[in-house]
């Protein structure tokens, strides 16, 4: 049993090492690649616009829920009036980040791990080594500063479209009043809760791209299974541990600011 | 074994091991290779041919041995070393290894993007000019999945050359391709070593092809060296190992006979 908690606990602290050094290392590399820019343009077209229809989905009926349940609940208390500050500050301070961040692993995440992960069972990977080119620089820093700029702009759009849906709710299908709905979510939003809005955003995009672009990276690695059953473990590892950190994060963050 | 005195050697390998778990692939390989001469590598499938190359390429790493490029020792850990010889070296791979979701022009600009200061218009005229070479200037905006296996191995060498390399490894060359393409493939590879004048390693199992492309050949069996010499010498070699890989042919049209007629045949020594 000793043996067995050892062997794993020292296993996890080497993948968390070397997981921190892949980061970094990406980070570090990007400084003076040539044609970053446009790698970074592609990127966050994969991780931004090809992603824009599921957050839009997502968005609209996450806000038409809210809308909808939260306005039967205050109506019970005659105060259907604050159902803007419920949606807007639910959105803002939790789902928006939280769900805007999973539907980009789903999408994005995914397809960026299983995409690496080919390109090292095909040798391209090598191919970048034995050039002498970063490989660092070329496959994973692109990916790492789109996502600094795609995660934050996502959760905006997720918590517009969001706010709409609970608008549409609360105020077309429902009897609230317009003025009433957007009033209270203008008193309700403060500059503190944007700002750890994208605090959060920030943060699940980073530990979202760079651990899917690790697993797919180091899908040779896996012992269990080799070719494209690796390929699809280190996706399936991906997407789930990144699913994991973002709501770990999002509860550290939160401890942390509230 | 004849090889080339060592003060004229480009690539001198000396006693490289590597194992993998259980598996001993390379015990104790040698290979010395003169500066500016085609060295094939023979072999059988699966005896490591592959392996050798990578680790020459420095892609894998040998348990033990010693590779001298140019008079200087590589060592793994010496990153200024490795550096400085995949500035050096190019590597075909033997699936091409291109990247798919790149055009044909984007891939040969790699190297000279990613590893040199060279500006973007001398870099796109080199590119331009190593497709004309080697006939794949009208194809340079598809991507490598839209080109054919000849094609796709045509624009792994373009993007091998581009860099101007002093050494350049291929690995199975002319893997997967029909005789004639094969042929194409050799006669490529000489008219681009005699033009541009690197060193090259071919590693293969072509072996009529490999004796005409060569200025010396080397046989990999059972994880070491058993030959190394120019194409007369390996012709004339009565080494059991040399002869068995050099009659294979003739021993081909013996096993069928004997099947067709009926006798037992045992090959399974051979697979």
């Amino acid at each position: 049993m000793l043996r067995f908690l050892g062997k794993h606990t020292l296993a996890t602290a080497y993948e968390l090492g070397d997981f921190a050094l892949f980061t970094g290392r990406s980070f570090s590399a990007a400084v003076g690649s040539r044609k970053l820019g446009r790698r970074v343009v592609r990127a966050v077209y994969e991780q931004g616009v090809r992603c824009v229809p599921v957050i839009l989905i997502v968005g609209l009926f996450t806000g038409l829920v809210l809308g909808l349940q939260g306005y039967y609940v205050l109506n019970k208390f005659g105060s259907a009036g604050l159902l803007g500050t419920l949606v807007s500050l639910t959105l803002v301070r939790e789902l928006a980040p939280v769900l805007a961040a999973l539907m980009i692993v789903g999408q994005a995440g995914s397809a960026l791990a299983a995409e690496l992960g080919i390109q090292r069972n095909s040798e391209q990977i090598d191919a970048l080594e034995t050039m002498g080119a970063s490989v660092h620089a070329y496959l994973i820093s692109p990916r790492l500063i789109a996502a600094l700029l795609v995660f934050p702009i996502q959760t905006a759009f997720f918590t517009l479209i969001g706010l709409l849906g609970g608008f549409l709710s609360g105020s077309v299908v429902l009897a609230l009043q317009p003025g009433v709905y957007w009033s209270a979510v203008y008193r309700a939003v403060q500059p503190q809760d944007v700002r750890e809005c994208l605090i959060k955003a920030v943060v699940f995009g980073l530990l979202t791209v760079a651990i899917c672009a690790y697993n797919g990276f180091n899908a040779h690695r896996r012992k269990s299974s080799t070719g494209a059953r690796a390929v699809s473990a280190s996706t399936t590892r991906a997407v789930v541990f990144s699913s994991i950190i973002v709501l770990a994060a999002d509860y550290a963050i939160t401890s942390l600011l509230v | 074994m004849s090889t080339a005195p060592s003060s004229d050697l480009f690539l001198d390998v000396r006693a490289v091991h590597k194992r993998f778990g259980e598996n001993v692939v390379l015990a104790g390989v040698d290979l010395a290779v003169p500066h500016g001469s085609v060295v094939t590598v023979l072999g059988k499938s699966g005896t490591g041919k592959s392996v050798f190359l990578k680790c020459l390429a420095g892609i894998v790493t040998p348990d033990s041995g010693e590779i001298r490029f140019a008079g200087r020792s590589l060592d793994a850990d010496d990153a200024v070393c490795r550096a400085e010889f995949r500035r050096r070296c190019s590597y075909l791979f033997q699936n091409n290894a291109l990247l798919d979701s790149i055009t044909a022009l984007e891939n040969v600009a790699l190297p000279l993007e990613q590893t040199t200061q060279i500006p973007n218009r001398e870099i796109r005229e080199r590119c331009l000019e190593a497709l004309r070479q080697l006939d794949l200037e009208k194809h340079r905006d598809r991507y490598p999945s839209q080109l054919s296996g000849g094609m796709q191995k045509r624009l792994a060498l373009a993007r091998a050359i581009v860099t101007r390399p002093e050494l350049v490894l291929f690995d199975e060359p002319t893997a997967g391709l029909d005789p004639l393409r094969r042929n194409a493939v050799f006669e490529m590879i000489v008219k681009y070593q005699r033009q541009f004048g690197f060193t090259a390693v071919l590693v293969t199992h072509d072996l009529p092809e490999a004796l005409a492309a060569s200025d010396q050949v080397a046989l990999l069996d059972r994880g070491s060296m058993r030959f190394q010499g120019t194409p007369a010498a390996f012709n004339a070699s009565n080494d059991p190992t040399v002869r068995a890989f050099r009659d294979s042919t003739d021993a081909l049209k013996e096993s069928i006979a004997a099947l067709r007629r009926g006798e037992n045949v045992n090959t399974e020594n051979d697979l």
